[in-house]
């Protein structure tokens, strides 16, 4: 890392103090407040074999340089690198796979990860063993044996299973798996999952990381700084880099970070508490964590009917956003899922998935309520 | 609705066609007009930009105004809204104003002939005896900058009313998250929307929102007219801080509260400025017309030596100009905001040389305290 990188970081080791200044002392010059936003494509040599520590924006950019070292600082890894979307982040890790490698993943995740485990690895040559996920947190050993990579998200995605990772991560160990954890749900704030053990950590910076909903981004964090450098050395390969812009708006939003979660699982809990007496609620999901929360309506026509009478909360896809977002996984998130596996897996027309965001949250409840009630 | 549903749906636009979660950045100049008849919505940039638009109504709204209009800066709001009155006016304004205020009020507004008394604005009887026949408006803030002092913003809506007065407010310290002084009578809240409002320290702002649609007129005339709007990109960026407001302010406010308490154990501190301490004189009237204390506070360490000394000790928090940042933000006054300032004038207004303010930030307070205590006991 190059000095001015190192020095933008603030000297303090709460995740609160790191997040609040984040971007904050990179510029000496000027002593701007604000991370600068480099907009350079490219970068003047000062001689001939010379470089300034940056020579093309696709493999290193001062703006991307910056939020990559402070998420590889909040995470606890060696090095943390940025992609232009989640999709893209996990891409640049699955590539690492030869074919005959062999991944484990629960069956309970992520739609977009079904679709490029399938559509890219598959054809790739790469065994893809799927796996329920009660399965992995019961009895990760056995699960594990003879693979070479585990791909898994806690709390899941959208049925909000949650397991503890440690004692996962710690079979993986044992097993020489190399173990991913997709640790978009609950952020550094609330998991550290290569503290626990894990070899990478992938995010969605789309979501709470960046927080606002108005940018895409993709993160790795890396524990080796071996495989940091031949995943940087495939990011600039294949040019899925975060743009100066969206990293700066992915700085700005980290540095609120703390507070949105705390307010967000706060207000889940007080949700889901009373989701379960709303009319038409058969059964509620929320796992004590984070702020995600989902639900199985009595109807699917009650489903439709409280999507068209949400007053405040959001239709849409997506995440971890100041606003609140309604979405119903099985036609939007998990489309991509095979339908008999999602209905296997309780993602049916009748499950809907909830992004608790900042707003009032009596309000919230009381707007659900009313969409519900009429249907 | 709650002003906390209004903050996070700040700018969200309802003729969007596409249901975007982001109110887009529309950074074209000029607008192609469809209806030749001169009744199109937009037709310049600078006259009005959806953008734009979409925060002024968030302000308005926030604020419980009729309008909203968003400047290039605080200081620009300011001096827009001044803009309102003509030569030969008179105006009343609260002596520890904001330095920049001060400073276009004694040079630009004072070549003018815009008339101008200053009064200790905590003393409404000093604020009615300046009132004169040309008296167009009474200029004040709460808490005031540097040294928070409080004055009664409903006495003070009721002065103006009986006079014909316009009641103008700058309401920047406080956001309208935890003041709202146009619900108290005023007609015009200005804000500096650099500050906490932006609340990121990377974007300069200034918005009002105003009670009346008359008022609003001429404000907007002198927007139009003069031309000090704010671009397209900061608007967004503005509202793109709204969303946070209360989780910002809240946990800012509770961080200055224990900084507060902090300090005042200190004894390198001879006096800490904070209203929410029991001891500042005017807490219980900011208590019936807030809803919180905020999160600015200022200190004083006796000496310019002192406060040199402390400043150049301190790792965490930036020192700097402005304040309502994430960052927790150390100022001078004396050197910085109020440096435009004579000393003399200064010091008659209790602005010392080791007087410092503080804008707490969101890092772990215990941090602060740390880094406090060590550049306290000489770095």
């Amino acid at each position: 890392m190059d000095q001015a990188t190192a020095t933008s970081i603030v000297e303090a080791n709460s995740l609160d103090t790191l997040l609040a200044q984040a971007g904050s002392r990179w510029d000496v010059r000027t002593g701007g407040v604000s991370m600068p936003i480099h907009m350079a494509a490219t970068f003047r040599h000062p001689a001939l074999g010379e470089s300034t520590g940056w020579d093309y924006s696709r493999s290193g950019n001062p703006t991307r340089d910056v939020l990559e070292a402070l998420l590889a600082r909040l995470e606890g890894g060696s090095r943390a690198l940025a992609f232009s979307t989640g999709m893209a982040a996990l891409d640049c890790l699955l590539r690492t796979l030869p074919p005959g490698r062999t991944i484990v993943v629960p069956e309970e995740i992520y739609g977009g990860t079904w679709r490029i485990l399938e559509n890219l690895s598959v054809p790739a040559g790469v065994n893809l063993r799927w796996v329920p996920f009660s399965d992995l947190a019961s009895r990760p050993a056995q699960i594990l044996s003879g693979a070479d990579m585990l791909l898994f998200e806690t709390p899941t995605n959208p049925t909000l299973l949650d397991a503890d990772a440690a004692p996962i991560l710690r079979a993986a160990r044992a097993a020489g798996t190399l173990s991913v954890v997709d640790s978009t749900f609950l952020t550094p704030v609330l998991l550290r999952p290569l503290e626990l053990g894990a070899d990478v950590v992938v995010h969605s910076g789309t979501k709470y990381l960046s927080g606002h909903n108005d940018t895409t981004a993709g993160v790795l964090v890396v524990r080796d700084a071996a495989l940091a450098e031949r995943l940087a050395a495939l990011q600039n390969t294949t040019g899925a880099a975060l743009s100066p812009f969206d990293s700066w708006l992915f700085l700005r939003g980290l540095k609120t970070l703390h507070l949105r979660v705390a307010r967000q699982q706060e207000s889940a809990r007080e949700l889901a508490a009373a989701l379960a007496a709303f009319p038409g609620v058969e059964r509620v999901m929320y796992p004590g964590r984070g702020g995600m929360v989902a639900f199985e309506a009595d109807s699917p026509e009650r489903v439709e009917s409280m999507l068209r009478r949400v007053k405040i909360w959001i239709f849409a896809e997506s995440l971890g956003g100041t606003e609140s977002l309604v979405t119903v996984p099985s036609v939007q998130t998990h489309a991509a899922v095979a339908p008999q596996v999602r209905e296997r897996l309780g993602i049916n027309d009748r499950l809907v998935r909830l992004s608790v965001g900042l707003e009032d949250v009596s309000e919230l409840a009381q707007d659900m309520k009313q969409a519900l009630e009429n249907a | 609705m709650n002003i906390l549903t209004d903050l996070v749906h700040a700018g969200h636009w309802d003729e969007d066609p596409t249901g975007t979660s982001s109110l887009p950045v529309f950074r074209g100049s000029t607008f192609s007009q469809k209806d030749l008849g001169g009744h199109s919505r937009w037709d310049y940039g600078r006259s009005g930009n959806p953008t734009r638009a979409g925060l002024e109504e968030a302000i308005a709204k926030l604020e419980g105004g009729v309008a909203g209009y968003a400047f290039a800066s605080g200081i620009a709001a300011v001096n827009s809204v001044l803009m309102m009155f003509q030569t030969g006016d008179h105006i009343v304004v609260g002596e520890d104003i904001y330095g920049g205020s001060f400073r276009t009020l004694t040079t630009i507004f004072a070549r003018w002939g815009l008339g101008v008394t200053w009064v200790d604005a905590s003393d409404l009887e000093q604020v009615e005896k300046a009132i004169v026949p040309a008296t167009k408006a009474v200029f004040v803030e709460t808490p005031s900058n540097p040294l928070l002092r409080i004055c009664d913003l409903r006495g003070i809506a009721r002065i103006a009313h009986a006079h014909g007065l316009l009641a103008i407010v700058d309401n920047t310290f406080q956001t309208p998250l935890l003041q709202r002084p146009l619900d108290l009578g005023f007609h015009v809240s200005v804000h500096s929307g650099t500050k906490f409002l932006g609340g990121h320290s990377d974007v300069v702002a200034g918005l009002v929102a105003v009670s009346d649609a008359a008022v609003g007129k001429r404000l907007y005339a002198v927007q139009n007219g003069f031309g000090a709007i704010l671009g397209p990109d900061d608007s967004w960026m503005v509202l793109r801080g709204i969303r946070t407001l209360a989780a910002r302010l809240e946990a800012q406010q509770r961080n200055a509260a224990r900084l507060a308490g902090w300090l005042a154990a200190r004894q390198e501190v001879s006096a800490v400025h904070y209203p929410g301490m029991k001891s500042h004189p005017g807490h219980d009237l900011h208590a019936s017309q807030t809803s919180g204390p905020g999160a600015v506070l200022s200190f004083d360490l006796g000496s310019e030596a002192a406060a040199l000394a402390f400043l150049q000790a301190v790792k965490i928090p930036l020192t700097a100009v402005s304040l309502g940042g994430i960052e927790t933000i150390l100022s001078w006054p004396c050197r910085m905001s109020h440096a435009s300032m004579p000393r003399s004038e200064r010091l008659k207004r209790g602005i010392g040389d080791g007087l410092v303010r503080l804008s707490a930030g969101l890092e772990s307070v215990e941090d602060l305290e740390a880094d406090f205590a060590q550049a306290l006991s000489g770095g």
